[in-house]
């Protein structure tokens, strides 16, 4: 524990969290982990990070590859079954554990994988709807205007919509500038985006034209896929807008230059 | 009708060239989900009704050959002749029969993609029948020599002035300006209502079969369904086995689904049932019926994994909520049936090898599950088919290549930190100044269209571990010197290990190392005290309470 009780009443226990990284975190954008972790804090979690992590075997799997996919399954439930929950700051590598897995595996490994999955949340559910962050008496982090691309396998397979909404009003103050069609694939879709380029960079040009149009001057998200792909966009066609991963606007990391963008 | 799936991705980029046609594509996918909510939303019950109108499909799927044998025993009895067609040429040359028995030279032909697939107007046509389309759209495309783009609106692709053009072309009626569409609607009418009266049989297809009393239900919005089938003395039902359900009352149930997910609509303009021929009492009707029912490959599909596709209802709401069907338009895939269940069905239907492009046009986004009437999977679907590409090494090696490198590089957690952590170290400090590169090597699909972000430090690992490194070195000079442990690595700490701090990178938060060892089991903890504490419904928990498909090889 090491947040500051807002009350003086005895502390709840802390929240046992093994946090999974995601591997486009970890090699792209590490200040979302670092981001995270002090989130999770803040809302009174004791977190660790299994150190021997690495990808959660999507790239293969939506590719079709599943025997490839399977082992590094079976890998991360071994790596995380201890912890009481798990936490991932990306939807669609939580979607991945939580729906994915149990499609995956068979027999004992998807028992293992259904347990997994019942203690598996995406960052933003986790903190709002589990852990209940609160401002407390912490001054509201401030924030230019944002506007929010709501990530497809979060918003389908795990119903994450309200809960980032929800984090940035209790701890920024700040209300999100909808952009249309939010809910609407921003052409990603992992390898989808290099094997048919010109599809995926149509639907990106027009998620970044919704998101300009809010004339917010940061787009957040909780899906680092997503995230790469907008802001790759954004540079490439000279769109003067931030992308950032929530996490980093929910602590006020604004400093470190936006994804793509040079110092 | 000649198959272009191959070339999709060519298709597609042809299809984006057409600044206008891409344009009114964009405009109907902002426009179709806004009426399909629309309706689902003062309907009020979609999901309730859709577990419903799942249930009686599999379970009529689940007893298929019970159904067809009772929907075609009420059917005799009303009168009707019955036939089953294995494949497309078989349904063709059933109907051709029939139209020869009676010299027939002239068809009336309602809406009907079964006979799309079957490519019946040109079989019919090359044995000198004229085979006339009455639905608007379809009548529309025929006159222009295309193919549906669209399930339900075949012609959706086509702008007015076009269809002008068209029909000052077609129809040899003078001097005229068509300046309304309300003027184009009435001189098509104008021109089928001549033929319905001359056209010696009808040819109609069915939304659904009625087990119980042998009826079949055709929904129009025009009623050509009911020209076509009243008109002429000979009527003929082309339909496929799967569309049978039990009851009439499942037939109406699937049809508050159908009609509000294809255009909004709580219910269409005509709701038909056809029950036989003309009956002695009857002042009108056919005079003779005949039900042709075709299998063309769903009994595989009903045995196969994908029996879900089965449940399909065909009402185009996956096309119209579907990006990539938005971005490239039907006519890209190639075949009859676009769109996400198009890119099930034609693999299942024609082959993979000439569609494997097609299951790889998704990127799982989940729309098309989202709003499917049948709750058909299709997103999982999709991805399976790609399974079964890569299994049969359809894809590029390239890519089953990379993706089987990269899995194995991730299941040796060592190797794969140190080769991640040069690698990243070397692309961020190459593409730090700018923030992202241009051209990448190996990374022309990506670059084409966007930049590719640099990475923004060293990998997390890297940098977790020089943190670790640093904390435990403070601590172990704090003990040296008998001062209490200090537990929080403050900001810039990483310093002290001559790690310098990376941009972003605030650690004023304790890092602690997993306790216990990572990748050992505690027994006993996995679903322990933490689980199922979640608001309920904020967390789905497994796999939408499905039972595993069948599909895992046995090394899983
Ligand atoms: S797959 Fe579902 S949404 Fe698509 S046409 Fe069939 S029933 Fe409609």
């Amino acid at each position: 524990m090491t947040s500051t009780p807002t009350d003086q009443s005895s502390p709840p226990p802390a929240l046992k969290v093994a946090l999974f990284i995601t591997c486009l975190a970890d090699l792209f954008r590490p200040s979302v982990a670092f981001a995270s972790i002090k989130l999770l804090e803040q809302a009174g979690c004791e977190v660790t990070i299994p150190l021997k992590q690495t990808c959660c075997g999507q790239p293969a799997y939506n590719t079709g590859d599943f025997e490839s996919s399977a082992p590094l399954a079976r890998q991360l439930i071994q790596q995380f079954e201890y912890a009481d929950y798990v936490v991932v700051p990306s939807g669609s590598c939580a979607g991945m554990i939580c729906h994915h897995y149990p499609r995956l595996l068979a027999g004992e490994w998807r028992e293992r994988a259904l347990q997994l999955a019942a203690k598996t949340f995406e960052l933003t559910t986790f903190l709002n709807d589990i852990a209940r962050i609160r401002r407390g008496d912490r001054p509201a982090v401030a924030l230019p205007t944002v506007t929010y691309h709501d990530s497809c396998a979060g918003l389908r397979e795990l119903g994450v919509k309200a809960q980032p909404r929800a984090l940035l009003k209790e701890l920024c103050d700040r209300e999100v500038s909808e952009l249309q069609q939010s809910e609407v694939c921003c052409g990603f879709g992992g390898t989808f985006c290099a094997k048919m380029p010109e599809i995926s960079g149509k639907m990106v040009g027009d998620k970044l034209a919704n998101a300009v149009a809010t004339k917010a001057r940061i787009l957040a998200g909780g899906d680092l896929g997503c995230l790469l792909n907008i802001a790759g966009r954004a540079k490439r066609s000279g769109e003067d807008i931030e992308v950032r991963h929530i996490a980093e606007l929910l602590v006020g990391d604004l400093d470190s230059p936006a994804i793509g963008q040079g110092k | 009708m000649k198959q272009t799936s191959h070339t999709f991705l060519d298709n597609a980029h042809t299809a984006l060239q057409d600044r206008d046609k891409a344009a009114r594509r964009d405009f109907m996918a902002l426009f179709t989900p806004l009426i399909r909510n629309a309706a689902m939303d003062d309907f009020g019950h979609f999901e309730e009704l859709r577990q419903h109108v799942k249930e009686v499909r599999q379970h009529t799927l689940d007893n298929l050959d019970h159904y067809l044998t009772r929907f075609e025993r009420e059917a005799l009895h009303n009168g009707n002749h019955v036939h089953f067609a294995t494949d497309a040429d078989q349904l063709n040359s059933i109907v051709l029969d029939i139209c020869q028995q009676h010299s027939a030279r002239r068809i009336a032909k309602g809406k009907s993609m079964v006979t799309e697939e079957t490519g019946l107007n040109d079989y019919l046509k090359r044995a000198g029948l004229r085979v006339m389309e009455t639905d608007l759209g379809e009548y529309i495309i025929q006159q222009a020599g295309e193919t549906p783009s669209h399930i339900v609106g075949p012609a959706l692709h086509k702008s007015a002035a076009e269809i002008r053009e068209l029909f000052l072309a077609k129809h040899d009626l003078g001097e005229r300006e068509l300046a309304e569409t309300s003027d184009m609607v009435g001189e098509a009418r104008k021109v089928l209502r001549e033929h319905f009266l001359k056209a010696e049989v009808g040819v109609i297809g069915a939304n659904a079969l009625i087990a119980e009393n042998g009826y079949s239900m055709l929904v129009t919005n025009e009623g050509n369904g009911d020209l076509c089938a009243n008109l002429p003395n000979v009527l003929i039902v082309c339909t496929t086995i799967d569309r049978v359900v039990p009851r009439a009352r499942d037939a109406t149930a699937m049809l508050r689904l159908l009609v509000r997910s294809a255009t909004g609509q709580p219910q269409t303009c005509y709701t038909s049932f056809y029950s036989g021929p003309r009956r002695e009492q009857d002042s009108d009707g056919p005079l003779e019926t005949h039900f042709v029912l075709l299998d063309n490959r769903r009994t595989e599909i009903l045995a196969s994994d994908y029996r879900e596709m089965l449940q399909c209802i065909r009402c185009g709401a996956c096309l119209n909520h579907c990006p990539i069907y938005a971005a490239t338009g039907g006519h890209a895939y190639g075949w009859v049936y676009p769109g996400p269940m198009g890119s099930i069905l034609t693999p299942l239907l024609t082959s993979l090898e000439q569609s494997n492009a097609l299951p790889n046009a998704c990127t799982s986004c989940g729309r098309c599950a989202e709003v499917c009437p049948a709750d058909i999977p299709l997103p999982d679907l999709l991805r399976d088919l790609r399974h079964d590409e890569n299994r049969q090494k359809l894809s590029s090696s390239r890519w089953r290549l990379g993706m089987r490198l990269h899995a194995w590089l991730a299941r040796h957690p060592g190797l794969y930190h140190a080769c991640t952590g040069i690698g990243i170290a070397a692309l961020h400090l190459l593409g730090q100044r700018k923030g992202s590169f241009t051209q990448l090597p190996m990374a022309s699909g990506w670059t084409s269209e966007r930049d590719f972000p640099a990475p923004q430090g060293k990998t997390f690992m890297h940098q977790y571990a020089a943190l670790q490194r640093a904390d435990k070195a403070r601590e172990d000079k704090s003990a040296a010197v008998a001062k209490p442990p200090r537990r929080r690595a403050r900001p810039g700490s990483g310093k002290a290990s001559g790690e310098r701090q990376e941009p972003g990178l605030r650690a004023d938060w304790p890092l602690k190392p997993d306790p216990r060892r990572p990748g050992k089991t505690r027994p006993g903890t996995a679903g322990g005290k933490g689980t199922g504490k979640g608001k309920p419904g904020a967390h789905p928990g497994g796999p939408r309470g499905k039972k595993p498909r069948s599909r895992q090889s046995d090394d899983r």
